[in-house]
């Protein structure tokens, strides 16, 4: 009971930091459950992540994963409820005033305030994971080639995570 | 052409509508989102798609469960907005801990481990790539480009806390924005 209770606590308080998304907040969640609360290691933590990336749906599954180790399925549940509720009361109150300021400046100051930051957060979760991942030097040539693809063609994503898998499976 | 879009959905159609845009929405829900609601099912026209979107974006939270409670409450209030982002998480949430569960029991294997490291290499490759995409027009100005490394600096190299970083750098950046 304690250990869900750990798992609502961490990922509501969280919630409402997540500007630009919940990978924002990767940094954050990465320095709670692994360096300070002890929940799971840094590689853990790393093939949460990759399974997460790998299922269909929004892109913080990897909060439920998180909150299944912890405290099983229902702390699953109840991570992914936790991550969305707080946000959600907030957007939704926005949401019902939105369109009456669709020319306010103060909204487009509040945009071009957030987006530098959710870049900044959104590299920082890059630059752990790539850290948490590339334990070996094959690991860290399969990022590098999923950076450039990333970039440089439309490939769906789904090929660049099945490559790698298809890459540490056979080279290992 | 589909028949156009009744002027208020109900909760059933809402819960429906977003339990098939979550289910097959791998790697990002946001292309897909964007052709049932706009393109098939003409919920929405592109520009009222983008300008709720925009809202979402920079709201906290994950982008697409805040537009599935808004475009909810719109429909039907609060058991609309709820109708619409459970139906968009019950899916995908069921299956990442079946995959998880999965992972737990095989997590021994060495070819499990294997695989799982090499995905894990990619999906990390993935989120800077993606995070690269975001920097690279914000960069491209001094103010901008300067918050952007303040918040890399604070989080990676000073490992100051998220909320302390927010709680700096967000005034300071609104502040700068306000003056250009």
């Amino acid at each position: 009971m304690n250990h869900l209770w750990g798992v609502i606590v961490l990922f509501s308080q969280l919630s409402l930091l997540a500007v630009g998304g919940v990978n924002s907040t990767l940094p954050a969640i990465l320095r709670e459950v692994v360096d300070e609360k002890h929940w799971m290691n840094l590689q853990q933590f790393s093939q949460l992540f990759a399974i997460a990336q790998a299922a269909p749906g929004p892109n913080m599954l990897i909060v439920a994963l998180i909150g299944q180790v912890r405290a099983g399925i229902i702390g699953g549940i109840a991570a992914t409820i936790a991550t969305v509720v707080p946000a959600g009361i907030l957007v939704l109150a926005v949401g019902s005033v939105w369109d009456r300021f669709q020319r306010a400046r103060w909204r487009r100051i509040l945009q071009a305030a957030i987006l530098p930051i959710t870049a900044g957060l959104v590299l920082s979760a890059g630059i752990f994971l790539l850290r948490a991942a590339d334990t070996r030097v094959m690991f860290a040539a399969i990022s590098l080639a999923a950076i450039i693809l990333s970039l440089k063609t439309k490939l769906h994503p789904l090929w660049l995570l099945g490559g790698g898998a298809l890459a540490g499976l056979l080279f290992s | 052409m589909p028949p156009p879009a009744p002027e208020k959905l109900d909760s059933r159609a809402l819960f429906i509508g977003f339990f098939q845009i979550g289910i097959v929405g791998f790697g990002g829900v946001l292309p897909i989102a964007r052709r049932a609601i706009v393109e098939q099912r003409q919920w929405l026209t592109a520009i009222e798609f983008n300008d709720l979107f925009s809202l979402c974006q920079f709201m906290p939270g994950a982008n697409i469960t805040n537009f599935a409670l808004v475009f909810g409450a719109r429909h039907r209030g609060l058991p609309g907005a709820l109708a619409a982002v459970s139906g968009l998480l019950v899916g995908p949430v069921a299956l990442v801990l079946a995959m998880g569960a999965l992972f737990a029991r095989f997590a021994d294997v060495p070819a499990v481990q294997h695989t799982v490291s090499g995905l894990a290499a990619a999906a990390a490759g993935l989120v800077a790539g993606t995070a690269m995409k975001i920097a690279s027009p914000v960069v491209r100005k001094l103010i901008p480009a300067a918050v952007t490394a303040a918040a890399v600096g604070m989080i990676v190299l000073l490992h100051i806390s998220l909320p302390l970083t927010m709680a700096v750098l967000l005034p300071v950046s609104i502040a700068l924005a306000w003056r250009v």
